[in-house]
């Protein structure tokens, strides 16, 4: 135990963004209102899922995927298939590609849904919260007709998907896509220039492209600061070179380039952008099979690799060593989530205790694949 | 630029401290001499034609064959859109590597989990302490030859 300085109080500063309950711990060093110091301690979830890949094989492996990012299982899903894939040199089928890009893109949404939702529920706004869930269960609805589950999804297989979308799932994605806008919209007019909204995010939490560079951020927290980097279109995989959308930036458009309303933006943007990519998906999904002919006992070639795929949250990527047997020999999940907290020491210093809500939120972090 | 002539320009500056070049790895990969990594990252780093900015992650892998512990550090680069590997290998069983946290404040955490789950020391780092799992918790689970305690604490794991 640390010399206590009666100057100062100590707060253990609790689970706040639903994504974060219970299992990540701040512990603030607060004079009055302005946080001197604060400490995140992380591990309270952590299911040492490194070390449970190395006793399972493979295929076995794909289901602990679904538990890194569960607001995002059908992207994890994919980076990991990507990865056997890539060590394995196989090739999928067309048609298994473009249903892996409309998964993980009506992923993005409902993941980008629900931290839309929750960093409003954190700003004191609690119905844009219900909007959110509400959109969101018309997407679990779409992947519950397509795999049965409604949350960790184990969907995406090495080799292509676990069985082919079902009849009707088509029209009730146009029919998602149709309605979807208008609601985007609506939350714009409810929340994002809400006078009181862009007081509390404007110019909080600058994170500089510097300081974004250094720490490894990624994803939306990275583009908020400036930087046009997005791994969809920077090492294309899968089909994503031949769709157009766009990668939004953050402009500063409320205060400073980099702050919290920038990071709560560039989500609201890319969820239609998602929309677009699955509206191309869907009109160019041609006949044909929805996996490649994987053996039932998978002996992945020796040899390591590092692939990366852009995540709801930012790079997810995962280093596998295999040593030629059914089992991997290390894998080491790289979360993007881990990175953007990482930062959170240097963005916590000299604000206010609400201002702490608000940079929480809008890092949108996920204490699962932090911890692991 | 290639992985082939980065590691080219690594032995040409850097001579023996360079060990080996790995072609069959994706990204490719160049084993360093432990005690001259930071240099050759900072290199990596600022050198104009380089300008690997961003750490992508590092990662501890337990050679066990070889009797080693490995570091292996992803580095990339967003401008010229390159990537590459460097590894450092280090004995099993007194682990020190110098901390990379001075290049990349993101190392830090990285560095920290490697510590925790490996026991890899590294040298320098300003708060080196377990992240992930309890701060008296005995041994590195990630070793291939960890032993699973029965109890920790009062209660059973």
């Amino acid at each position: 135990m640390t010399q206590v300085d009666e100057r100062f109080m100590y707060v253990n500063m609790g689970p706040q963004h639903p994504s974060t309950h219970g299992v990540l711990r701040l512990l603030l060093k607060t004079d009055g209102e302005i946080v001197e110091h604060a400490t995140p301690h992380i591990g309270y979830l952590h299911r040492g899922l490194e070390k449970i890949a190395e006793r399972v094989t493979f295929p076995q492996f794909t289901p602990f995927t679904d538990r890194l990012d569960y607001l995002a299982s059908m992207n994890c899903n994919l980076a990991y298939a990507l990865t056997v894939e890539k060590l394995l040199n196989i090739e999928i089928p067309r048609r298994a590609q473009i249903i892996r890009v409309i998964m993980a893109e009506l992923n993005r949404i409902s993941s980008h849904l629900i931290a839309f939702g929750s960093f409003s529920s954190d700003m004191g706004a609690f119905t844009p919260f219900l909007y959110g869930i509400r959109e969101r269960e018309f997407i679990n609805d779409l992947f519950e007709m397509v795999c049965g589950n409604r949350l960790t999804y184990n969907y995406i297989r090495i080799g292509g998907v676990s069985k082919d979308i079902p009849d009707g799932f088509i029209e009730k994605t146009k029919e998602f896509l149709d309605y979807f806008p208008a609601k985007l919209k609506e939350y714009n007019e409810v929340l994002s220039y809400n006078a009181v909204f862009v007081k509390r995010l404007a110019n909080v939490g600058v994170i500089t492209t510097d300081q974004a560079i250094e720490y490894g951020i990624t994803g939306p927290n990275l583009r908020a600061s400036g930087i046009k980097w997005d791994l969809r279109r920077e090492e294309p995989y899968l089909i994503y070179n031949e769709l157009d959308f766009d990668v939004p930036v953050g402009k500063g458009e409320m205060g400073t380039i980099g702050d919290s309303w920038d990071r709560y933006m560039m989500r609201i943007y890319e969820m239609g952008q998602s929309a677009r990519i699955v509206g191309q998906c869907l009109d160019m999904l041609p006949q044909g099979d929805f996996t490649a002919k994987v053996p039932k006992v998978l002996r992945v070639p020796q040899g390591e690799v590092y692939v990366r795929a852009e995540n709801p949250r930012g790079e997810l990527g995962f280093y596998l060593i295999s040593d030629g047997s059914i089992k991997p020999y290390r894998l080491k999940i790289r979360a993007p989530s881990f990175a953007n907290l990482s930062i959170f020491p240097l963005l916590a210093k000299g604000v206010m205790v609400a201002d702490i809500v608000a940079l929480i939120g809008s890092l949108d972090i996920i204490l699962p694949e932090i911890d692991r | 630029m290639e992985a082939k002539d980065i590691h080219q320009l690594l032995v040409n500056r850097f001579h023996d401290r360079i060990k080996d070049f790995q072609e069959n790895t994706f990204p490719n990969a160049v084993v360093v001499d432990g005690s001259s990594i930071v240099e050759v990252c900072g290199f990596l780093k600022n050198e104009p034609g380089m300008e690997f900015t961003s750490l992508i992650s590092i990662s501890g892998v337990d050679l066990k064959e070889q009797s080693k512990l490995m570091v292996a550090y992803h580095l990339g680069s967003m401008q010229h859109k390159h990537k590459i590997v460097l590894k450092v290998e280090t004995d099993r069983n007194n682990p020190h590597v110098p901390t990379i946290e001075m290049l990349w404040r993101g190392a830090n955490w990285y560095e920290r989990e490697a510590y925790d789950l490996y026991g890899i020391i590294f040298d320098g780092n300003s708060d080196l302490r377990r992240i992930l799992l309890p701060d008296d918790w005995e041994g590195y689970p990630m070793r291939k030859d960890y032993v699973y305690p029965k109890r920790y604490h009062t209660w059973n794991v």
